[in-house]
């Protein structure tokens, strides 16, 4: 079975989405405004031959339609990063700001990561954490090509993270970008289609509910967790918000993203889930012409300390 | 040496002193001294520095980082590797001239665009023109008008080697 087929009902052009997910994806760099601007991007890339094409929604995003992201002079300084378009979306809804500690649970390879320290200027702190030793060899060797100074790398099961070898106990902001059984990556690697099984989907999805709540309880009151999946799976999207906002003190805000996406589902396979899920977001291949995606923000409830709530928090509902 | 002094551990990170006078861990590298040295071979001020605390793991290799750590021991990196000490001759890391090299004043090599696409290859190269001091230096090229550290260059007998590691080393065309 193609497990695309099980999301024909929550899309409304099944056609058109299945199309789309078999239409491959350019490969698309990411600026890193710790070494450059958009601009310097460009005039390198013009000066090498090298052939570009904007993204309409994020002036630091470059396609490559002739590919090889990395055999160029930008990338070797380390002012542009593999990354694809979609794989922006949580970085930008976690909004880190300088000075801030900000936590990615599951970090590696670190294109979040780094994204992350680059939207804090390279000031603060961002911990940088991955179960696996290997993985997280890849995010450090991204880390340091792109210049990052400010990042503390971990190595520790995000379940239960202990905040011990830091200078601190508690975050301002959480990323989770989950472990996922990443369908909305098919358009990458077709792979992932023919490996799936819903064995695996009930399995991770017990893991991302408990990083979620983890990420949670480690973010001071009043801060903002975000957690994103490449998956349609509803198990391992808006089942695992239902069950953190039953088990932990923490609510979904309504947030902006610079695409076109469809609201969390409240209803699938029989259950029902939390009326607020609908403040998620997912991100359909034939919306936008991307890779999958689903993202939601929570804010962390409680009494929030001096200093009150994030700054954003415009997007929180009052 | 009694039993009990401090030693260096391969395993954990450990702020370096403030110092030379402050050192507790024999051959520890102090803050100051690497304060200087990056001023004497470069030309980068101290002031660079400032906000950034300095930090040893393993024999020799130093780390930089600009974020709050009261106990990185047990952590897998803090900020990025920065300095080789504990021999001879320092040495920056390829990752400490990307970042901070443009503010170099001396000891930096500026190479034509064949030059710096040899250099990024990880090539030896003849350059008996260079008649400055031997030893690390800075290679630049110039990208989009400005001039853009590659790497670091250890140059000897009017030769300068690439010192580039080999993760790192990249095959590019050249762009006049």
């Amino acid at each position: 079975m193609n497990p695309l087929d099980r999301y024909e009902p929550l899309v409304d052009d099944v056609d058109a989405f299945r199309a789309a997910c078999d239409r491959p994806l350019p490969s698309v760099v990411r600026t890193n405004g710790i070494a450059a601007t958009p601009a310097r991007v460009r005039e390198a890339f013009d000066e090498a031959g090298v052939a570009y094409e904007p993204v309409d929604w994020h002036d630091g995003l470059f396609r490559l339609p002739d590919g090889n992201p990395g055999g160029n002079w930008p990338y070797v300084h380390g002012w542009t990063h593999g990354q694809e378009e979609v794989s922006v979306l949580p970085g930008l809804a976690l909004d880190p700001q300088p000075g801030e500690r900000v936590w990615d649970a599951c970090a590696a390879p670190g294109s979040k990561t780094t994204q992350i320290a680059d939207a804090m200027d390279d000031e603060g702190t961002v911990v940088a954490n991955d179960n696996n030793l290997g993985r997280l060899s890849a995010l450090r060797h991204n880390a340091e090509r792109l210049g990052i100074t400010n990042a503390v790398v971990t190595n520790q099961d995000a379940r239960n993270f202990s905040t011990k070898p830091l200078a601190f106990d508690e975050f301002d902001r959480a990323l989770v970008d989950a472990p996922c059984s990443c369908e909305g990556t098919c358009r990458k690697n077709p792979d992932v289609l023919d490996q799936w099984t819903l064995d695996h989907v009930h399995a991770v999805a017990g893991i991302q509910k408990g990083v979620l709540a983890r990420a949670v309880q480690a973010t001071r009151p009043g801060g903002v967790v975000v957690y994103s999946t490449c998956t349609f799976a509803p198990e391992e999207n808006e089942a695992v918000l239902d069950h953190v906002l039953a088990s932990e003190d923490c609510e979904l805000v309504d947030f902006d993203l610079p695409l076109d996406t469809d609201p969390g589902v409240t209803e699938w396979d029989g259950e029902t889930y939390d009326e607020s899920v609908t403040r998620a977001k997912r991100i359909y291949p034939h919306r936008n012409d991307t890779g999958g995606f689903f993202c939601a923000k929570l804010r962390v409830g409680g009494a929030a300390g001096d200093g009150g709530g994030v700054a954003d928090g415009g997007e929180v509902d009052a | 040496m009694s039993d009990d002094a401090p030693t260096n551990d391969g395993q954990q990170f450990d702020r370096l002193p403030e110092t030379p006078a402050d050192r507790a861990v024999e051959g520890r590298a102090s803050r100051e001294e690497v304060l200087d040295w990056w001023e004497e071979r470069f030309g980068i001020g101290r002031d660079t520095f400032a906000e950034y605390s300095f930090w040893e793991k393993g024999a020799g290799k130093i780390w930089i980082f600009n974020g709050e750590a009261s106990d990185p021991s047990e952590v897998e990196a803090v900020g990025m590797t920065f300095l080789r000490t504990r021999q001879e001759h320092w040495k920056p890391t390829g990752r400490a001239v990307s970042r901070f090299g443009s503010r170099a004043t001396k000891n930096v090599i500026e190479l034509g665009p064949e030059r710096a696409a040899a250099f990024a290859a990880g090539d030896d190269q003849d350059l008996p023109e260079w008649d400055g001091d031997w030893g690390y230096l800075i290679a630049t090229h110039e990208v989009a008008g400005e001039s853009v550290p590659i790497g670091v260059g250890l140059y000897l007998y009017d030769e300068l080697r690439s010192v580039v590691p080999k993760g790192s080393r990249a095959d590019l065309p050249v762009v006049e």
